[in-house]
């Protein structure tokens, strides 16, 4: 069999799978949109699920992207530059993958327009979604920014797409005279500058809140933390790096040797940031055990050695850290091997996400409530639906397509070196 | 009990026009034996003079000004004799009317439950789901079962949670469209209109006191979803009808006790106290010195849950 061949068969195999996901999701959302709640399983003791996880999650992949992204426009980072834009359009992307997954968490999805009309600024959830809107407004502004002239060109191409292209454009059109080409370039990269500078304050604050949401609630021990804020920045910005990692490396969107330099940059960051987590992880664990006493005590033990221990030291500790980590050092000119360090980096990091959320609510705030009222909702156990589970494939699966489209149909990669953000 | 005002009027009224499945107390049985073919016709009459039942039901307590004072006057003059010294539901009540005719910043309700008396009989919480037509997945005032020491010294102890009603309450703050609130009497409110359903609070209550309304029914998967389970709750004071397959609030919203607020405003105490076997649990307001849960606030045998954390509940425990 020909590479050719093989490739094809991959790539075959690839749209199967996603065609399943996709159609499996499609079922869950006309599920949900229908029936409501009603095959969710989660309940009242333990309100907060998989979409919830999810959310944070996606909502973390978009954070680290976006901080990344700023190194190429803020602090002008040469080596990156050729992503820059790629890593706008995951940041871009995941924002809106974890807006869906929150959305159909809502119990009255109608409603959701009352976080805008009347919101309660005493709430980091009110707080949360005033920023990712400032934040969505600033990404699109700086794609815009970014690709404005490359859409132009591709306009002026024409065929089906010109259209398109225009529109996304928002009309533009870029100078002829080279003069003026190159002060246009200069204007764009002023701009990205600033909204790069208005962005990373906003990143850090908002995915720092997202902890804050979280820690700020007394009620759960396990929340109640002062890392939880620091730890969620850090998860993102790993996360997020190990998805760009397994991007750069696992898809033929720049040359050779510039994702040698790529790939060599992110690691470095990938890897400091993993040991830096784990550190954090310790910390977070260590100190509450270490006596063995205190509150939290049980759910930590849940954690690390309940029913779903496996979670934690497989999926998380050997598959998201320690796989990863050998790779990454041990075979860091071997581009699948990297590829797979980062997508298994950014892919495990959904076990943290859900041991962040779900164990914290299997603990009854009194001790017998578990047996004091017997119905399916009022208990504090929690393991995701299969319905659950199709919802986020239909958003994954979404946002696989919207990626793959994005990456073949739009200037994610700059036309001309000379427009490579900074 | 002539001295009883208008609010007494109302609570017969509410009684009987909301057509409530609540089992009635001993308080309740004796009150309506007597003057119930005057207050039926009583009822036509107000209905007529309101505009019906609905208006009625939008009535506010402000508005107990706009029931007509013959009206009133009529209603007390069949009211049965008071209830001999003692009967500690009869004074309840009574506090509850006296406090009735303070304004409502004036007024602040609280809860006192004896664990001793309470006999973990569980009536609270069922005749709280009849009362507020609760569904699978919401409950109250569930009743914590405790079992205390070995063979064979074995004690169980029992303790009703419903809403602490926090004068500092943690599931307040956190909800992003402020659809929950501290009402001036101290009773925690959820405008089920305008909660979004995201169920921050839900996880921000430490006493696990509120629940989500998944729209389910206990019927559902059997042959017909009865009667009993259609009928439409009165919370907050407004009508909320639940229907298979319908998704309007309160579905889909966080739901808890709220000291059968739609009750008190009209006089009545709330259901769990009513149907009390024990009589373990006591409500009233605790501004008012003379009233029963001020003289019981003051005992040496109080205790509030979680009281570390800083929640100041309103709900009262003597152990
Ligand atoms: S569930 Fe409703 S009341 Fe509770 S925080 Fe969310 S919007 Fe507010």
């Amino acid at each position: 069999m020909t590479t050719a061949m093989v490739r094809g068969r991959a790539r075959h195999a690839v749209a199967a799978v996603w065609a399943v996901l996709f159609l499996w999701g499609l079922v869950g959302v006309v599920q949900r949109l229908t029936a409501g709640h009603a095959y969710t399983a989660y309940g009242s003791y333990v309100p907060w699920g998989l979409w919830v996880s999810a959310y944070i999650y996606f909502i973390g992949l978009s954070a680290g992207a976006f901080l990344l992204s700023s190194l190429v426009y803020v602090f002008r980072l040469k080596d990156l530059q050729r992503v820059g834009r790629v890593a706008l359009f995951v940041a871009a992307l995941t924002l809106g993958m974890a807006l869906v997954s929150i959305w159909f968490d809502l119990g009255h999805m109608a409603r959701f327009y009352e976080v805008f009309t009347r919101p309660n600024f005493k709430s980091l959830m009110a707080w949360m979604v005033w920023l990712y809107t400032a934040y969505v407004c600033l990404i699109l502004a700086e794609l815009w920014f970014e690709t404005r002239c490359d859409l132009d060109t591709f306009a002026r191409r024409g065929g089906p797409l010109a259209p398109v292209y225009r529109a996304l454009a928002l009309g533009w059109r870029c100078p002829e005279s080279p003069e003026a080409l190159a002060a246009c370039h200069a204007q764009s990269r002023r701009w990205l500058r600033v909204l790069g500078s208005i962005g990373v304050p906003l990143a850090v604050t908002f995915h720092g809140g997202v902890g804050a949401l979280f820690a700020t609630v007394a009620a759960r021990p396990y929340w109640h933390s002062a890392l939880y804020p620091i730890f969620f920045l850090t998860g993102a910005l790993l996360s997020g790096g190990g998805l760009l990692l397994a991007v750069v490396a696992g898809l033929d969107i720049v040359s050779e040797e510039e994702r040698a330099r790529i790939v060599r940059r992110l690691t470095r960051f990938v890897v400091g940031l993993l040991l830096f987590d784990l550190v954090l992880e310790w910390s977070e664990f260590s100190i509450p055990l270490w006596y063995g006493v205190g509150e939290e005590l049980d759910v930590l033990k849940t954690v690390l050695f309940g029913p779903y221990w496996w979670v934690f030291w497989i999926v998380h500790l050997l598959m998201g850290a320690g796989v990863p980590l050998w790779l990454l050092l041990r075979r860091p000119g071997d581009r699948r091997a990297v590829a797979w360090a980062g997508g298994l980096v950014a892919l495990t990091y959904m076990a943290v996400r859900l041991n962040l959320v779900i164990p914290a609510q299997l603990e009854p705030a009194l001790r017998g409530l578990e047996r004091a009222f017997v119905d399916a909702r009022l208990v504090f156990h929690y393991v995701p639906s299969l319905h659950e589970w199709s919802v986020v494939a239909f958003i994954v699966s979404t946002g696989a397509a919207v990626f793959y489209l994005g990456m073949r149909f739009l200037p994610l990669v700059p036309v001309r070196a000379e427009e490579g953000g900074a | 009990m002539r001295t009883l005002d208008d609010a007494q009027a109302r609570a017969v009224r509410a009684e009987e026009s909301m057509g409530t499945a609540m089992v009635q107390g001993e308080e309740g049985v004796r009150a309506e034996a007597g003057a119930l073919t005057d207050r039926r016709e009583f009822v036509k009459e107000l209905l007529a003079a309101t505009g019906g039942l609905a208006a009625w039901m939008a009535l506010r307590p402000e508005d107990a000004a706009a029931v007509p004072r013959a009206a009133r006057a009529a209603d007390l003059l069949d009211r049965p004799e008071p209830y001999p010294e003692g009967n500690l539901l009869e004074r309840m009540r009574a506090d509850l009317l006296r406090a009735l005719q303070k304004p409502v910043h004036e007024r602040k309700w609280v809860m006192v439950i004896d664990l001793r008396k309470c006999i973990g009989c569980k009536a609270c919480t069922v005749s709280c789901i009849a009362e507020n037509n609760l569904p699978p997945g919401v409950v109250y005032r569930p009743v914590v079962e405790e079992e205390i020491g070995e063979f064979p010294h074995v004690r169980r102890r029992f303790i009703p949670r419903p809403c602490m009603q926090c004068d500092n309450p943690p599931c307040v703050p956190v909800c992003p469209v402020g659809a929950t609130w501290k009402r001036a009497d101290g009773i925690v409110e959820i405008d089920y209109e305008a909660c979004i359903g995201c169920r921050y609070c839900i996880t921000a209550c430490p006493y696990n006191a509120r629940t989500f309304d998944f729209g389910e029914f206990y019927g559902e998967g059997t042959p017909e979803v009865m009667d009993y389970e259609r009928r439409p709750a009165f919370e907050y004071g407004k009508k909320w009808q639940r229907a298979p397959g319908r998704d309007g609030s309160p579905v889909g919203n966080a739901r808890k006790c709220h000291f059968c607020l739609h009750r008190i405003e009209n006089g009545m105490l709330p259901a769990c106290v009513t149907t009390c076997l024990g009589t373990a649990t006591y409500f009233g307001d605790y501004n008012d010195p003379e009233s029963l849960v001020h003289q019981l606030v003051g005992s040496t045998r109080l205790m509030r849950l979680k009281e570390e954390l800083g929640t100041e509940p309103n709900v009262y425990y003597l152990v």
